[in-house]
């Protein structure tokens, strides 16, 4: 074991753990103010389901042993064998706090998923997706890539940090619940524009911060490719922010807050599955074209109709999907043995990024789909149009965010 | 007795004050309002959606003033809140029947 590796992978955890808030800030800031608090809660209502499903049974269906190349097996329930000491997932640091960083990733996931159906969806119906959606996607894909035995790692899908298992696989989630749950009532007549930009602002600059023990920690030591990932997580995000405060400069006029916040949150996504595998350079790239196609993307789905409310299929989806296959683009043994890419001779390994981000989109899909609906007939998944109307906040929490 | 009216831009809300108060007028209620007139409202973007908001923010000032009074404190108000730009706002002039002080119940010019 080792104490510079462990005391890392600590503050690493803790940093990933702040994203959950982070992204309760951000997405808070962009609903009305009627549904502040419920946006809020069901990000932050993560923080608290996720952990107990995670040491019941979560962390041994991801991470124990490998059952079909599918899913883990149920010898680590209530986290039986996984102690103090270094384990298969860690030679350096206790199984115990991989289990931990990992749990952090768990949570985050679903929460990214509630930006899509945000401002109409019963609190007791995102319950019960957010229990089977972590149970019946989350675990079997995270155990697809990362866990032992799993067949997308074992094709040699290149994924850093999570882009596949968290970024994709949420993004496809949520166009699937867009669609299903159908437009919030009033959608492209009346105005609902953010209520709180400065609170979105600082929720997007905590995800960056955070981002930092995402990626990095990915590493799951104090090590070079620690260094690496820290670094191009910095720059593709920059590039991410510039390029969309660019690219809405030259289509609409204006460079917009909320722009450039979307575009540092575009750059880190894309730079994900890469920040270990892509030198800093590529990194620029990665995040700039980012910035630019999720922009596009968000201009789409406006054409297309379906009400994503908070965007997740344009930043999540869309620059997820992107970033696994500029992984397969750009990465390079120069940096990290671990693979090439297409611009270093490899042009299979971005053929392996697809089938990887191919397949998880189509499991999400399917698999939200059929847990949406049985959640539709048993519980059903709107909240009345009258409640709708009156806020979330009151209707579900009897409470109001402001009192002013 | 007349009750005088005025929506003004909001940051022309200190100047209006001061030139009252250099006029002798010792009292005014402000309310944050909003509202549309010649100036029509403004386009805002949020992530490539356009949305037109109708109502600007104004604010509302109200004085109550002796009638030989309402001259003075129309054209100290006209002054002081021009900027010469559409939506500068306007100006009412209204009659008043009773005015009564609380505290003391006296009644009109002597409650003003």
């Amino acid at each position: 074991m080792d104490t510079g590796d462990t005391a890392f992978m600590l503050i690493a955890t803790a940093m990933v753990m702040v994203m959950t808030p982070a992204l309760a800030l951000f997405y808070g800031g962009l609903v009305r103010r009627k549904n502040v608090l419920a946006t809020t809660m069901q990000s932050f209502v993560c923080l608290g389901i996720i952990p107990i499903i995670w040491v019941v049974y979560g962390y041994s269906l991801a991470f124990g042993p490998d059952v079909g190349h599918f899913i883990g097996n149920f010898d680590h329930v209530f986290l039986k064998g996984i102690g103090l000491e270094p384990g298969p997932y860690s030679a350096t640091i206790p199984s115990l706090l991989f289990c931990a960083f990992q749990l952090m990733f768990a949570i985050i996931t679903p929460a990214l998923i509630t930006g899509a159906f945000a401002e109409r969806m019963k609190f007791t119906a995102f319950l019960a997706f957010t229990v089977l959606w972590s149970t019946f996607v989350y675990l079997p894909v995270c155990h697809w890539v990362w866990g032992q035995g799993g067949w997308l790692g074992a094709m040699g899908a290149l994924d850093f940090a999570g882009g596949t298992v968290i970024h994709i696989n949420s993004g496809a989630a949520a166009l699937v619940a867009a669609l299903v749950l159908g437009k919030r009532k009033g959608y492209g007549r009346d105005s609902m524009h953010p209520h709180n930009l400065p609170m979105t602002v600082l929720g997007a600059g905590l995800l960056w911060f955070g981002w930092f023990g995402f990626n990095a920690g990915s590493a799951l030591g104090a090590g070079p490719i620690a260094v690496l990932a820290l670094f191009t997580t910095q720059v593709a995000t920059a590039a991410g922010a510039l390029a969309w405060g660019i690219a809405e400069w030259k289509v609409q006029g204006k460079p917009t807050t909320l722009g450039v916040a979307s575009g540092a949150l575009a750059g880190l996504v894309a730079i994900t599955p890469g920040a270990g595998f892509v030198s800093p350079v590529s990194a620029i790239i990665m995040g700039g074209v980012a910035g630019v196609i999720c922009y596009l993307a968000v201009l789409v789905k406006s054409k297309m109709g379906y009400d994503d409310s908070l965007d997740v299929v344009g930043v999540h989806g869309v620059g997820g999907i992107w970033g696994a296959l500029a992984t397969g683009i750009f990465a390079s043994t120069a940096v990290n043995p671990a693979g090439n890419g297409l611009l270093s001779g490899n042009a299979h390994q971005v053929v392996v990024q697809a089938v990887g981000a191919g397949t998880t989109i189509a499991y999400s899909v399917v698999v939200t789909f059929i847990i949406l609906k049985v959640i539709d007939v048993v519980i059903g998944l709107r909240v009345s149009s009258d409640d709708e109307t009156q806020g979330l906040d009151l209707t579900q929490h009897s409470e109001v965010g402001y009192d002013l | 007795m007349k009750k005088i009216e005025a929506i003004i831009k909001p940051f022309k809300l200190d100047d209006v004050k001061d030139a009252l108060n250099a006029i002798g007028i010792k009292g005014m209620t402000i309310s944050e309002v909003k509202g549309y007139g010649r100036q029509k409202g403004h386009t805002e973007i949020y992530r490539g959606a356009e949305y037109v908001v109708d109502f600007i923010p104004k604010i509302k000032i109200e004085i109550v003033v002796g009638a030989e009074q309402v001259g003075q404190v129309v054209e100290t108000i006209r002054n002081a809140a021009n900027s010469g730009t559409i939506g500068d706002g306007k100006i009412f002039v209204m009659p008043v029947e009773r005015i009564v002080r609380v505290r003391t119940g006296e009644e009109d010019h002597d409650a003003i």
